[in-house]
């Protein structure tokens, strides 16, 4: 498993949902460690994206190799061993709703190793902490926290069996600047410490500048580009362009980019 | 060799020990048990812990690591980290800053305390509940008025909508079940009837039972399971989406626009399907009498025009708006109740569902004591 050169190998991947097609022949690939952003405008299918690669949309076509091994012939079994391996922050968290915080990340832990309750919770208090929340929130119910919280929640979940791959769709929407960049700095830290791979899809262009080791750009069903964003802001194609030198784009001082 | 290991030091056992190989989430659960085991042994003031055999690390190992530390030092035995590297050093000291042991908490043996504590809350929750309810009548009744000034305010065309979902779609499954109930008295009354030779008076029986009694409830309880509950469901996930809200803020009613055309569509819908359910019970009685007991079916009708008066089916059919406004009302008031998550959407589902089949049955004794009474 180790010394293989990309961690993620998507190869000429179809999706089709309904009569719509998603993605035509789509090509990306993640390397071992790094933070790979995906960019997209809506309805582009970057979630639909990272949704097919942890193997929960089926794609028409296509080879998608995670950790070596091709995610659309594997066994229910051997898909519940990969999916120990990768954590996945969902858009609004998708916590369950039924469970405190701290219950939500104690389940996981508990149905994947048996460990004793104390080390559980507080192996799960650790992570709640991590993310940034305070201890008392993993006593509420998901339906009591702020959006931004619930994210963070999510993260903490998504954390929790230390995986090796990150999926993150959207993580810092939603959240106030600090939070934002304190979240940045969590996932960049993560990465450095643990060799974490990220796969993060988001609009956050301070996020894509502060975190991203590479940057993947989504459109006409395909992916256009995978470069380093100062690569990636010189790609002579139209959506991109209007992407990042759009009147939304504050201009990036260049010393965002080496933020450590 | 085990994956990962905790133990005494070869060469200098008494203030060595070792941390090696994979402290990872996967290789906690022995590694726990090899800490557990070791510590209550360890009775010096100092000690070295090892790590040159440390292979990986993640922040779970470390966490581990961290607690035996701490749990160490509690005893007054005081550890030193040897020969770690740098990045587990790193990583120990950030798990250092997040981490905190649970302090193990006494287990109060207060059961009576506790119950008396659930019983009271409750309690207290059910006054709440009816006086929540009797505010909900309230608001209700004043919206009411206001829309009997000015009929405009009335939603005709989601009250139409709301008849076809509760009585149009209800016909098949209110008139199978009611068909059923009238043969199964028939067969159960055929029996005992033919034993004395009183066939004939199978028509009364069938006819009143039907007529005054479980035409209207067999139909009230199946709308309350079917209406009832997607009342409850539909504005509860309103409420949870914060759709309510919403109209809120537009200037929208949510008693109009909800409450009322479900309340004024089941109030309409409910006599008829009554009516329904009656013929069907009938005709399964028919039916078996003529099967049983060779009563024809001509004969049947002649008989029940004989016998029985048309105060029988009034009887019924003057309940069905009663336990409509019934049904509707605690359906609504169930769902506007919701807070929050998914969860409580189907708590209240089902405190609904209960609630109104309970006062359903409620009010039909009253309205038995009643009729009796008046002598009706």
């Amino acid at each position: 498993m180790l010394g293989e050169e990309y961690i993620i190998d998507v190869q000429g991947l179809t999706t089709r949902l309904g009569e719509y097609t998603i993605h035509e022949r789509l090509n990306l690939t993640v390397r071992r460690g790094e933070i790979l952003g995906i960019v997209g405008g809506s309805g582009t299918g970057k979630s639909v994206l990272m949704k097919t690669i942890i193997g929960l949309i089926k794609p028409s076509s296509g080879h998608i190799r995670v950790f070596g091994q091709d995610i659309s012939a594997l066994s229910e079994s051997e898909r519940q061993m990969i999916g120990k391996r990768w954590g996945v922050l969902f858009q609004d968290g998708a916590l369950f709703s039924s469970l405190t915080v701290a219950q939500n990340v104690e389940a996981v832990l508990r149905e994947a190793y048996s460990l004793p309750r104390d080390l559980v919770s507080e192996l799960a208090a650790l992570k709640i902490k991590m993310v940034g929340l305070p201890p008392e929130a993993g006593d509420k119910f998901p339906s009591e926290l702020s959006g931004g919280m619930r994210k963070r929640a999510g993260l903490a979940r998504a954390l929790v069996l230390d995986p090796e791959i990150v999926f993150l769709d959207e993580p810092t929407a939603g959240l106030d600047p600090i939070a934002a960049a304190a979240l940045d700095e969590l996932i960049q830290y993560l990465q450095k410490t643990l060799g974490l791979t990220v796969l993060i899809v988001t609009h956050d262009l301070d996020s894509l500048y502060a975190i991203c080791d590479r940057v993947a750009a989504l459109a006409e069903k395909q992916v256009l580009v995978t470069a380093p964003l100062d690569e990636l802001v010189k790609y002579p194609h139209p959506w991109v362009q209007a992407y990042f030198h759009g009147v939304r784009t504050r201009e990036q001082e260049p010393q965002a980019m080496d933020v450590n | 060799m085990p994956d990962a290991w905790f133990s005494h030091h070869p060469s200098s056992p008494e203030s060595t020990l070792v941390a090696g190989g994979v402290w990872q989430l996967s290789t906690l659960a022995t590694l726990i048990q090899e800490i557990d085991a070791l510590l209550p042994q360890i009775t010096t003031s100092e000690l070295c812990i090892e790590c040159d055999t440390l292979k990986s690390l993640d922040t779970s190992g470390a966490w581990l690591l961290q607690r035996t530390l701490l749990r160490l030092e509690e005893n007054g035995t005081c550890c030193q980290l040897k020969n770690i590297s740098p990045e587990h050093q790193a990583l120990l000291t950030y798990v250092q800053e997040y981490g905190q042991q649970q302090r193990k908490e006494k287990v109060t043996n207060a059961w009576l305390a506790n119950s008396l504590v659930s019983i009271g809350q409750s309690c207290l929750f059910s006054w709440n509940e009816a006086l929540r309810f009797i505010a909900f009548l309230g608001h209700m009744v004043t919206t009411t008025g206001r829309v009997f000034k000015n009929p405009a305010l009335m939603r005709v065309t989601a009250t139409l909508h709301h008849m076809e979902m509760v009585g149009i779609r209800a016909l098949p499954i209110v008139s199978l079940t009611a068909f059923l109930i009238g043969v199964v008295i028939a067969y159960q009354g055929a029996t005992l009837l033919k034993q004395f030779g009183a066939n004939i008076f199978i028509v009364d029986l069938v006819a009143v039972s039907i007529l005054r009694e479980l035409g209207i409830l067999i139909t009230a309880i199946i709308v309350a399971g079917r209406s009832g509950s997607a009342f409850t469901a539909q504005i509860g996930m309103m409420k949870v989406n914060e759709e309510i809200d919403a109209m809120r803020t537009m200037g929208l009613d949510p008693m109009i626009v909800l409450l009322l055309p479900r309340l004024l569509a089941l109030i309409l819908t409910l006599p008829l399907l009554t009516f329904i359910a009656d013929f069907a019970g009938l005709a399964g009685g028919a039916l078996i009498s003529w099967i049983t007991l060779d009563i024809n079916p001509i004969l049947f009708v002649q008989q029940l025009q004989t016998v029985i008066a048309p105060s029988t089916f009034y009887v019924g059919i003057i309940k069905a708006p009663v336990f409509a406004a019934v049904i509707a009302l605690v359906g609504c008031f169930c769902g506007f109740q919701v807070s929050g998550n998914a969860e409580s959407v189907g708590r209240r589902t089902t405190t609904s569902v209960v609630l109104s089949i309970f006062l359903v049955i409620i009010m039909d004794a009253v309205f038995s004591i009643f009729f009796s009474e008046i002598d009706f």
